[in-house]
């Protein structure tokens, strides 16, 4: 079997391809129910009620999916450049740690947000800034330092919740102490519990499609990932771009960490992060890296997460379900996607 | 006698979009015949043979061979009625050895034993009969490029090929190489095969086929035995109108632009660097690099293009000496730069025109305070499609869509368009076909004529002694002295490239 390339999909097969990856998603799941003994249709029902069946269950999902929304961009604005950056899960940290270093000290009220954002992004980005030197400077494999990375700042964060950061009040509990009230992100809506932290990553992700589309850096950042040969020779600072494209991408996974403590849990936990990181990998593989698609991809995904979770306490499927429904949905979908495009001729 | 056609190909028709590829084409093939499919880029002779070999299906049209109708798309019958095809850029496994590249696809996998002892007696056996030799448990990622060609055909005869498809199989050849090539395939014809040879080299078709057939614009323009034709008639019948060789004003020689005094560059793995070379580019003249290829013309191709710098010696322009020296200073300076690889150097091929147009001027010419100024690179990049005649859909097309005479043509226009002082064309004909080939060297001369200094690179010695007003040569990287035109006759110069007459002669 071979594929063959089409000039011009039709509308038929860009709607319907990505419509049956979405059924036979639901047709894996259905299955996996079954065989946890629960009725396939009335569990996948849950899930989307779960997710989405009521005010409280929607803005659940929002609120997941703003970490997703953040960590997904900064994988999509790393893989770009072709920069492969496993380490959002240490950069997301990175800027947790800055929030709670500035959101529980003596900041006045109107200038704390803003120094916990940009100190967290700083933070972020100075994680990937070793990585990318070692990259540029001696050609060490990137995708072996960030995941590495991912366990230093770890056991880092571990330390100073043992250490220097444990709260005083916490019982003996490995937690931060809590965020000044000023230091908190706001909700959008008086009384829903949903933070500005999403109206950021909203933001964020336009923002990040604006430097890709209509920057003379987004432009450099697309020449080197898609031909780095070509690139230099034209006069494209290639390690340059790739520098500062590490530094916006770790930027970004590091609001993920500031908009997790700030708007959502007040200190700073070991479990603050359940994977935002590795799953903000999927969330940019589900959109085909476009900072734009990341958002609605981040929603799918939190949705998922957040019915499963609800499903689970009703009928009794196990949570890991989740886990194989968004497998098995971007395997689909990155099927699907490449179907639209190719057709497989036999033979 | 009446002997049916091996093969046969009826009304063969492919549309992409609105392009109409192959438009009712019709063509066969008798038993022990070797036929050339001539015509430009863009044509339709690759569309053809992947329409016989089953990579597409056409709208229309059949495929016969041996009598036998084949299936569309399916590139396994074509391989099991007995067609093989060489492409233009292999399709081998570099860290595999030629015994396992021949092997590879020809078995199960899961059958054991792959038989390697009765293979490799079956391999020995076919390099020996057709002049083939290569060694069958040689690394291919150690072969050089005739080498790697021999194990492809090796690949379609084991698989036991009646007919052979050769898609401009000397493109990549030296000229030792390619009679090798031919001497191949008249024994392969003496043994009942027959050829299709795609080819936009005149002298070779007219050397090596009974009969061509010439395509335009996806359609069959003619059918000539080459017996009855000349080189003349079958230029005219490929590109509509009769070629003119380049008329070469006498030059004018200006100020020196380009100065390299003494330069000497690292030897970079197997490549090698230059020798202390001093070489002046003139403004409004060609100067001309012959050699053979691997003997430093990448090196001297780097250094002026800012991919590398000088290990001793200097580099001047317009008399300043260069300090600072990268690819963005060398356009920076005014140089136009023509890579040897379009492909791989030159563009990107997921860019649209638009994007490929202004990837050396995107800073200085369409960004402001780093925004980019889309319209003006859209207005740029369609002046250069109407300017320098490149065949496309539009601006916003992927450039790997093209063909390599049009991807070389936006390329001109990319460097050309700014009104460059000095220009490099490294191998800036490779590959294309007898339109494209005239349009690049008359926009080559007519930028001299406007008093650039031009450094054309060449494997090609027609082409350099056509085109330059002094000749260099250069042979493991040394440069000869300078030869204006017409004191050095090609014997002479090959003299030179083999090495001899430089003063420090090993």
């Amino acid at each position: 079997m071979r594929l063959e390339p089409i000039a011009n999909p039709s509308v038929l097969r860009r709607l319907g391809l990505p419509a049956s990856a979405l059924l036979a998603t639901i047709a894996v799941a259905s299955g996996l129910a079954a065989v946890a003994g629960a009725d396939p249709l009335a569990t996948l029902g849950l899930i989307v009620k779960g997710a989405a069946g009521s005010r409280f269950a929607a803005l659940e999902t929002l609120n997941r999916a703003t970490p997703l929304i953040f960590t997904g961009l900064a994988v999509a604005v790393a893989f770009r450049a072709r920069l492969w950056n496993i380490g959002a899960e240490a950069q997301l940290y990175a800027g947790a740690i800055m929030a709670v270093l500035l959101g529980t000290g003596a900041l006045p009220g109107a200038v704390a947000l803003p120094a916990m954002a940009l100190a967290a992004m700083v933070a972020g980005a100075l994680v990937l800034l070793g990585p990318v030197l070692l990259k540029t400077r001696f050609g060490v494999d990137e995708v072996v330092t960030t995941l590495l990375f991912n366990f230093i700042m770890l056991l880092f964060v571990s330390y100073l919740l043992e250490g220097p950061l444990k709260d005083p009040m916490g019982m003996g509990w490995p937690k931060s102490a809590a965020l000044a009230k000023e230091a908190r992100l706001p909700r959008i809506v008086d009384g829903l519990r949903l933070h500005w932290g999403f109206g950021l990553a909203l933001i964020a992700a336009l923002t990040v499609w604006v430097i890709e589309r209509r920057t003379a850096f987004g432009y450099e950042m697309r020449a080197v990932g898609l031909n780095p040969r070509a690139a230099r020779f034209a006069g494209v600072p290639v390690n340059a771009v790739l520098v500062k494209t590490a530094l916006l991408s770790g930027g970004l996974a590091a609001l993920a960490g500031f908009s997790e403590v700030a708007g959502l849990k007040g200190h700073l936990t070991l479990d603050l992060s359940p994977g935002f990181g590795y799953t903000g990998i999927v969330v940019a593989m589900l959109a085909l890296l476009n900072p734009l698609a990341v958002v609605p991809a981040a929603l799918f995904v939190a949705g998922v997460f957040v019915g499963a979770d609800s499903m689970s306490r009703a009928a009794g499927v196990p949570t890991y379900i989740a886990d194989m429904l968004l497998a098995s949905s971007l395997l689909f979908m990155v099927l699907a996607i490449l179907l639209v495009r190719f057709r497989v001729v036999r033979g | 006698m009446i002997v049916a056609p091996v093969l046969r190909l009826c009304g063969i028709t492919k549309r992409f979009g609105s392009l109409v590829a192959n438009d009712a084409i019709s063509l066969s093939l008798n038993r022990g015949e070797v036929v050339a499919l001539l015509g430009e880029n863009g044509a339709g002779k690759t569309t053809l043979m992947n329409i016989l070999f089953g990579h597409y299906v056409a709208d229309a049209g059949t495929v016969e061979v041996m009598g036998q109708p084949l299936p569309p798309g399916h590139p396994r019958a074509a391989l099991a009625a007995g067609v093989g095809m060489v492409h233009q850029h292999f399709t081998l496994a570099d860290n595999l050895t030629v015994l396992d590249n021949i092997l590879l696809g020809t078995r199960p996998l899961w059958r054991p034993g792959l038989r390697k002892a009765v293979a490799r007696a079956r391999v020995q056996a076919l390099s020996q009969d057709f002049g083939l030799s290569v060694h069958p448990d040689a690394r291919v990622g150690t072969l050089s490029v005739g080498e790697r060609q021999r194990v492809e055909i090796l690949k379609a005869l084991y698989r036991d090929a009646r007919i052979l498809i050769l898609d401009e199989p000397t493109a990549v050849l030296t000229p030792q190489e390619t009679e090798a090539l031919f001497r191949t395939l008249r024994l392969a014809v003496g043994r009942g095969l027959s050829i299709i040879f795609i080819s936009h080299k005149l002298h070779e078709v007219m050397g090596v086929a009974d009969r061509a057939v010439v395509l335009r614009h996806g359609r069959v323009v003619g059918e000539v035995a080459t017996a009855d034709t000349d080189r003349h008639a079958l230029a005219a019948l490929m590109v509509g109108e009769e070629v003119v060789p380049p008329k070469v004003a006498p030059p004018t020689p200006g100020p020196v632009l380009l100065r390299l005094d003494d330069v000497t560059t690292a030897q970079a793995g197997t490549a090698t660097g230059l020798r202390r070379v001093t070489l002046d580019l003139r403004a409004g003249t060609i100067t001309g690099l012959a050699g053979v290829s691997g003997n430093g013309q990448a090196a001297l191709s780097d250094l002026v293009s800012g991919v590398i710098r000088p290990q001793a010696g200097r580099l001047h322009i317009a008399g300043a000496p260069v300090t600072h020296w990268t690819p963005r200073e060398a356009v920076g300076a005014g140089i136009a730069r023509i890579p040897e690889d379009r492909h791989s150097t030159g563009t990107i091929a997921d860019f649209t025109l638009t994007e490929n147009a202004i990837l050396e001027g995107y800073r200085s010419r369409f960004a402001k305070g780093g925004w980019m100024n889309w319209r003006a690179a859209r207005a740029f990049a369609e002046g250069i499609i109407r300017t320098y005649d490149v065949r496309c859909p539009g601006p916003d097309t992927r450039i790997r869509l093209l063909s390599g005479g049009n991807m070389q043509k936006l390329i001109l226009g990319r460097v050309l368009e700014p009104g460059p002082r000095i220009i490099l064309a490294n191998q800036p004909v490779r590959g294309l076909d007898i339109g494209a080939i005239t349009y690049v060297h008359s926009r080559l001369l007519q930028a001299r004529d406007a008093g650039a200094a031009v450094l054309l690179i060449s494997e090609d010695l027609d082409e350099i002694m056509a085109l330059s007003d002094s000749i260099h040569v250069i042979s493991e990287g040394r440069l000869s002295p300078g030869f204006a035109r017409g004191t050095m006759t090609q014997q002479q110069l090959g003299l030179w490239m083999a090495g001899h007459g430089f003063a420090d002669a090993a």
